[in-house]
């Protein structure tokens, strides 16, 4: 009689926590990478790197910006990551002064981190513009913007934070622009296109300037400090990783990541731009190819589905108890309803943003999951609750005084009644979880949000369908699936 | 011979409100004993504190000699039948599994269900074929059946039955009243009947306890209610149902034109589906 709710979870909740316990427990050595295409092929150049060395590595791009990916580093959740010697002065030792590497390297070692030497490269701080503009205005340097306060100019966020960014520019150079606003870094390239801005911050080796004519402003004041590519590291790694990562030091100069920055802006395909890096590299004969486009959808919702699944699992395995406890009543009770209504308030995106701090969780695969799990425990506590409230009196009256033991009628009598409401509730969950699911791709849990994310910074319509559209079909499949569920799972005098 | 089931000094309060001042009942061994009185008087909060489902503020309750507790209130049950008036059938179940939940419960034997199943179905004139139905598929009065199986399955010392025709129209519930009567004559049950109809009362009650306002106003036949009633209301109270009774009849007749006051029953098959 009960055999329908155990075989229900039998069935959910074991390929789940095989899927979930196995990606916790594989060690890989984890990079991350910063959100922008350059930190993307590093990243990727890095894993490659590694793999070719005998170490298993993985890859989380587009993590977010510099204090979530130094957090992450700091915390374990990343073992290795692309950075600039500027920004690691600037904005993680908080110091004004340029520094020397040996002074940065001195200084990391206390927090446990160490960095290679440079890649090769400097990648500075730009403000850039239109080519045609530029010369119809005659503006050669950072510092002919004073005679043109009319120009808007749209800068990213971090830039517009950061210790060297907007707001000391401004004072070094007194400029006297209002209209300033903060958009996206590939949407501002979208937007410098189109005319909605006149000039935007970028990193000198975008490829971006070359593709769109655009044109760097000199920095006559030299207001920018040195940025050179270096990857910041554990130094609690095993020391063959470390040393591995240390082969590309001065391996990269700017013309050739200017190159390898447009191949990956061109394909929308890291891996492939990472492996032109080996290509011209006699030493690691590689033979990397891109993976393709099946390949990648199978990948993304495989682990959409392993996102959901066991953050469903976990929904339905603590929500029906709590539902049932809650059902009760009492002070207990209204507490348990009150958190879950509380939690579901909560909008997504800063429930996964409040998670990241928090020891256990951080930057990780758990995170997502424990926070798509508190997203779904609503429905189902109170379906449970309010279906087993639900039954009429003389019902749970004709269970007590037919002298079944409260177990029994639980199983047997008050959950079956209640199973449609709690199965609607699941049901609810499933598709709140299929749909929240891509937003774990902010926290490099990867997922169907993956291409949505990569896509919206790449300002790439037809990579962000790409998630999106099986995302959506993913919803519809779910929500079919559990009509079907109905059918079977609910006892048929239910159903008349 | 002892009294089944002795309340002794037992009161109940609902959130302040008294709805039983302390009272004393016994209920004798295979007879019919008939709760009566108007709506909320405490009749039915009589049997819900026998069953268990309510417990009393004060007072004690015994069972064949046990007084019961909340440790042996589980086994009691399971000696005691009851049925309500909204039958209480678990909608997910059908006919045959909520007749044979206890059993199974209790895990009897197969043949042994099977065998008290059959008679059952016999001395409830329930159709066999009709077991694999669920609740929502059968009458009313089917229903009722149903949940007379389920009340009787176990052989039950005492049958408490909580106004179980009265969501019933009037032909199926003469049928079954005319059922029910000759299943306790053959089974020699102890009956505990709760009703607020006087002529119900009459048909089926070895001794009527007349009940008001949570007490207890006069115990004894209808002939003693009649004829040595204990205090005005208790005339009142039987003028009231006789005058309803006689309007019923009254409007039957201009109805239907015939003297007869159940002229359908005689030619009803028990067998059909009422």
């Amino acid at each position: 009689m009960i055999s329908w709710l155990s075989d229900f979870f039998s069935i959910s909740c074991v390929p789940a926590f095989l899927i979930f316990s196995a990606s916790v427990f594989a060690q890989p050595i984890v990079i991350g990478s910063k959100k922008f295409t350059e930190s993307y092929v590093i990243g990727e150049i890095a894993k490659h790197v590694l793999k070719d060395a005998g170490i298993p590595a993985e890859h989380r791009q587009g993590m977010g910006g510099t204090i979530i990916l130094w957090q992450a580093l700091r915390g374990g959740q990343i073992d290795a990551y692309p950075e600039y010697t500027g920004t690691i002065a600037q904005e993680i030792l908080k110091t004004d002064r340029a520094l020397s590497l040996n002074e940065i390297r001195d200084a990391l070692m206390k927090f446990g981190v160490g960095t290679t030497e440079s890649l090769g490269f400097n990648n500075t701080y730009a403000l850039v513009m239109r080519r045609s503009e530029a010369q119809q205005l005659g503006l050669r340097t950072i510092g002919d913007l004073r005679n043109h306060p009319e120009l808007r100019i749209g800068l990213t966020h971090e830039f517009l934070d950061r210790r060297d960014g907007w707001q000391p520019l401004r004072d070094r150079y007194r400029l006297p622009q209002q209209n300033v606003m903060g958009i996206d870094h590939a949407l501002g390239y979208a937007a410098l296109a189109n005319g909605s801005i006149d000039v935007k911050d970028a990193y000198s080796t975008d490829a971006k300037i070359a593709d769109n004519d655009l044109v760097v402003l000199d920095d006559n004041l030299k207001f920018f400090p040195n940025y050179d590519a270096v990857v910041l590291f554990r130094l609690s790694v095993r020391p063959d990783a470390i040393a591995a990562l240390r082969r590309l030091e001065r391996t990269l100069d700017e013309k050739r990541m200017t190159t390898l920055n447009a191949e990956a802006e061109r394909t929308k395909n890291y891996t492939r731009a990472a492996s032109l890096y080996f290509a011209s590299d006699t030493n690691s004969a590689t033979s990397v190819f891109g993976e393709s486009f099946t390949h990648k959808l199978s990948r993304w919702t495989l682990r959409h589905l392993q996102l959901a699944g066991a953050s469903l699992a976990l929904a339905v395995l603590i929500g029906i108890p709590l539902g049932i406890v809650a059902s009760r009543g009492g002070p207990v009770g209204h507490t348990i309803l009150g958190f879950a209504g509380v939690v579901q308030t909560i909008p997504s995106l800063a429930l996964l943003a409040l998670l990241v701090p928090v020891p256990f969780f951080g930057i990780s695969v758990r995170t997502a999951i424990a926070a798509l799990f508190l997203y779904g425990l609503l429905p189902i506590v109170r379906n449970t609750a309010s279906g087993l409230q639900d039954i009429p009196r003389s019902l749970r009256e004709s269970a007590i005084a037919l002298g079944l033991s409260p177990a029994a009628r639980l199983w047997q009598i008050y959950l079956p009644i209640a199973s449609r409401s709690i199965l609607s509730g699941i049901k609810t969950s499933a598709v709140i979880s299929v749909g929240t699911a891509t937003l774990a791709a902010l926290i490099g849990a990867g997922g169907l949000g993956e291409p949505i994310l990569s896509g919206l910074n790449l300002n790439d319509h037809i990579t962000i369908l790409e998630g999106a559209i099986p995302a959506a079909l993913l919803a519809l499949i779910v929500q079919w699936l559990f009509d079907l569920l109905d059918r079977v799972l609910i006892p048929k005098g239910l159903r008349l | 011979m002892s009294a089944l089931v002795e309340l002794v000094e037992v009161s109940k309060r609902y959130t302040g409100a008294p709805a039983l001042h302390p009272i004393n009942l016994s209920v004798a061994r295979e007879k019919t004993m008939i709760l009566i009185g108007p709506s909320g008087c405490g009749k039915s909060t009589l049997l819900r504190l026998i069953i268990g489902l309510v417990e009393p503020d004060s007072g004690t309750i015994t069972f064949n000699g046990s007084q019961t507790t909340p440790a042996n209130i589980d086994m009691l049950r399971r000696r005691i039948g009851y049925v309500i008036q909204e039958g209480g059938l678990f909608p997910h179940l059908t006919a045959r599994a909520n007749v044979l939940l206890m059993a199974h419960h209790l895990g009897k034997s197969q043949s042994e269900m099977r065998t008290r199943l059959t008679e059952l179905c016999e001395l409830t004139r329930f159709s066999g074929t009709l077991l694999e139905r669920y609740p929502l598929e059968l009458s009313g009065g089917q229903r009722q059946r149903v949940s007379l199986m389920r009340a009787l399955m176990l052989s039950p010392e005492l049958l408490l039955l909580d106004e179980p025709l009265g969501a019933l129209d009037p032909l199926v519930r003469a049928a079954l009243q005319k059922d029910l009567k000759e299943i306790f004559t053959r089974l020699r049950q102890t009956v505990l009947f709760v009703t607020h109809d006087l002529a119900e009362a009459i048909y089926f009650g070895d001794e009527i306890v007349l009940m008001n306002e949570g007490r207890i106003v006069q115990h004894g036949s209808i002939a003693d209610l009649r004829e040595k009633p204990a205090s005005p209301f208790v005339s009142e109270f039987i003028n009231a149902q006789r005058g309803l009774a006689d309007l019923r009849v009254e409007s039957g007749k201009q109805e239907t034109g015939k003297e007869t006051s159940h002229p359908h029953l005689e030619t009803r098959n028990p067998e059909t589906n009422i």
